[in-house]
């Protein structure tokens, strides 16, 4: 076991996967020589040198493009969009190819590969650098996302995702890139994906969460003490595909469901959420399903974020409000 | 090296054989044995008669929306004949003479335009992707397979088409840069069939040429004669040797004419005069192939004829068949979203079929009911 952070257990699964299996390549702007932007890739060139790492030039259309062709023809590519917001430079390859190829081909060709990028705001970042587009792509089919909240989740999710045989999206919230660390084991092990994670169980109100807002909501739950309120707290780690039924689940031992996301609010995935725990939950529910959501706005510059920034109190206020609905 | 003897700058135009069909470069006449001449020219001439009969098929309303290949199978075939059977086709939506070539079956291609994705899965070792529809996405696919060949040393030359319409496109220059800053073994193709739809090529481009373009990419370019099968063929052998080298990728422009629509929802009399059709039709690539093919003792007007009544046949045996086919399954359009569906797709699926099922009988009980009323009638 060591100590590390959601970023330190990123690269250590892409050093374990890409010393585990040879055709694991590791590409994206400053991916290669620099080791990132945020150094998620450090030091993986100098141990596989430039033909399994390697620096592009600025082109999110050709790293994805590329990245599927060599997907189809045997490598297992690990490509990094740098920002979020640059992903819809590329977003041509992602929307008409990556999710469509095994079903256009009848299975001829397959493009097992991961796309990373950093995702989400909260570090005062510039423009077009704070942005949850996890809806995006959850409206493709035939990808999958996923989203880690630990070191843990990140590390043998990112096995999972590498080990996939289907191409997966994977998201690393940057807000907890270093904000804190847990034992996390040195040896291989698999988050499958599909699965989400139970953080805490309770009877009386569902949150679910995901990525950074994980967190938040946990900040909220400590504040929420003296309130006796008995809270199960699901982080969904994967919202494609989505793990239905332990959500389900939960609301119909509680009858309740706050979804928290950091995304803008219409269309985002508490959307999908509520309207499936609508669907299979409706005679258990107690109080109308609600989100609490980034707002349909822009994300505001670093002086207005917080604004934007779902935080622990308007949970927490939320959280109560659900909790004493009364019809 | 031929390629940097063509200066695009200048325009200056790569051909062995002439409109006629003589050999007026006989330095760079390729040297390909007369099984393969004979296989090219078939191949080429398949394409033509399953490229018209399929507009017929389209007219007659037995065939979806097609887009007609006649005027550039020497632009095609030239080029896939000078590859190895391991090198990888990534094509755009207008390959279908380079397709066949490469070892699509006709059945297969009549079977994607006919509307099924059966039509696309092609047999294991034909190293072609499936048609690609939306504008210059698949350069990025060939820079890749490109990539991943020369990392994993499996020796593949990735080739890619493009229209002249498609240079215009964002990926086109940020693959072809890709590709190009790797030294990946990869050539791409411009069709220069002069129109994009109905805008032609002088209204998208102040280029003089589309060969040049590849001078900012830091790599050889070319003008070759697309009508010209040998032309093509020997430059793209040239190409492929640079490319297996090590030395990355070439772009090719091959000058040519689309003769029919864009489309079959096209109609092309409404943006371009008939003489200049004619003119063109004097340049066909069969024919001068044909002239080649007859000067060297290889065909004769007697095989011609056999020929194309075998093509006829062949062609209306094929497309009979696909019209015979069966739809795809509801297994079929689900089950190859992800190699193990998730949960909630399944239920999609078994929800969906539910009803397929409840309808079925419905509908068995209504007709049965009706020949009971009829009956008592």
């Amino acid at each position: 076991m060591a100590e590390m952070t959601l970023l330190q257990a990123i690269n250590a699964a892409l050093f374990e996967q890409m010393r585990k299996d040879p055709t694991v390549v590791v590409f994206g702007e400053d991916a290669g020589f620099e080791g990132g932007v945020f150094r998620v890739t450090k030091g993986l060139q100098q141990e596989f040198r430039v033909d399994r790492v390697f620096d592009t030039p600025i082109s999110e259309a050709a790293i994805m493009g590329s990245a599927i062709g060599m997907a189809i023809n045997g490598l297992k590519p690990v490509a990094e969009m740098q920002f979020e917001g640059f992903m819809f430079n590329g977003f041509n390859q992602i929307a008409v190819h990556m999710g469509r190829m095994r079903n256009r081909s009848r299975g001829k060709y397959t493009v097992p590969m991961v796309l990373r990028m950093p995702w989400g705001g909260g570090i005062r970042a510039l423009e077009h650098h704070s942005e949850a587009v996890e809806s995006f792509i959850a409206h493709i089919p035939g990808i999958k996302i996923v989203i880690p909240s630990t070191p843990y989740d990140a590390k043998g999710l990112m096995a999972a995702a590498i080990q996939d045989p289907d191409p997966v999206v994977f998201f690393e919230p940057k807000k907890i890139y270093r904000a804190f660390k847990q034992e996390v084991p040195e040896t291989e092990y698999i988050v499958p994906i599909g699965k989400a994670r139970m953080v805490e169980t309770g009877k009386d109100i569902t949150v679910v969460a995901w990525g950074s807002m994980v967190r938040e909501v946990q900040t909220a739950i400590k504040s929420l003490e003296k309130d006796n309120i008995s809270l199960e707290l699901i982080d969904l780690r994967t919202i494609v595909p989505m793990d239905t039924e332990t959500i389900v689940n939960s609301v119909k031992k509680t009858g309740r469901l706050l979804v928290v996301h950091e995304a803008v609010r219409t269309l985002g995935f508490a959307t999908e959420i509520i309207t499936r725990v609508i669907e299979k939950a409706f005679l258990n529910l107690e109080a109308p399903p609600t989100r609490l959501t980034g707002f349909d706005i822009a994300v505001p510059l670093p002086r207005g974020e917080h604004h934007h920034m779902v935080d622990p109190k308007r949970i927490a206020y939320e959280i109560k409000q659900l909790v004493n609905y009364k019809v | 090296m031929i390629i940097s003897k063509y200066d695009p700058l200048k325009q200056e135009q790569f051909q062995v054989l002439d409109s006629e069909g003589n050999v007026v470069n006989p330095k760079f006449e390729p040297k390909i044995d007369d099984e393969t001449l004979l296989h090219m020219y078939k191949t080429m001439s398949l394409a033509r008669v399953a490229d018209i009969k399929a507009l017929q098929y389209q007219r007659q309303g037995r065939m979806l929306t097609y887009a007609p290949v006649q005027g550039q199978e020497a632009a095609q075939v030239g080029a896939m004949a000078a590859l190895e059977p391991q090198d990888w086709l990534s094509p755009a939506f207008r390959e279908f003479a380079a397709m066949l070539y490469r070892g699509v079956t006709l059945e297969q291609l009549y079977l994607y335009w006919y509307g099924n994705e059966i039509g696309s899965k092609f047999a294991d070792g034909v190293n072609v992707l499936p048609v690609n529809v939306p504008i210059g996405s698949q350069i990025g696919h060939a820079s890749g397979l490109a990539h991943a060949s020369k990392v994993l040393k499996k020796n593949q030359v990735a080739v890619t088409y493009i229209g002249d319409g498609g240079t215009s496109h964002g990926e086109f220059y940020e693959a072809m840069n890709f590709a190009a800053v790797f030294d990946s073994p990869m050539i791409t193709i411009i069709q220069n069939n002069q129109y994009a739809i109905s805008t032609p090529r002088h209204k998208a481009t102040r280029a003089k040429t589309l060969a040049q373009k590849a001078i900012a990419f830091g790599i050889p370019g070319i003008q070759v004669d697309g009508n010209d099968v040998l032309a093509m063929y020997t430059i793209t052998k040239e190409a492929a040797q640079r490319a297996r080298n090590g030395e990355g990728p070439t772009l090719i422009e091959a000058y040519t004419y689309r003769m029919g629509p864009h489309t079959t929802s096209d109609d092309p009399t409404i943006y371009r005069q008939d003489e200049e059709v004619e003119k063109w039709r004097l340049k066909d690539p069969i024919k001068r192939f044909r002239i080649y093919l007859t000067n060297k003792k290889l065909w004769s007007d007697k095989q011609e004829e056999e020929l194309q009544k075998e093509l006829e046949e062949y062609v209306t045996e094929t497309f009979k068949k696909v019209e015979n086919s069966d739809n795809p399954t509801i297994d079929d359009v689900f089950d190859y979203t992800f190699v193990n569906n998730p949960s909630d797709l399944i239920e999609q699926k078994e929800k969906y079929m539910k009803y397929l099922k409840q309808s079925f009988l419905h509908s068995l009980k209504e007709t049965s009911k009706a020949n009971k009323n009829l009956k008592e009638d």
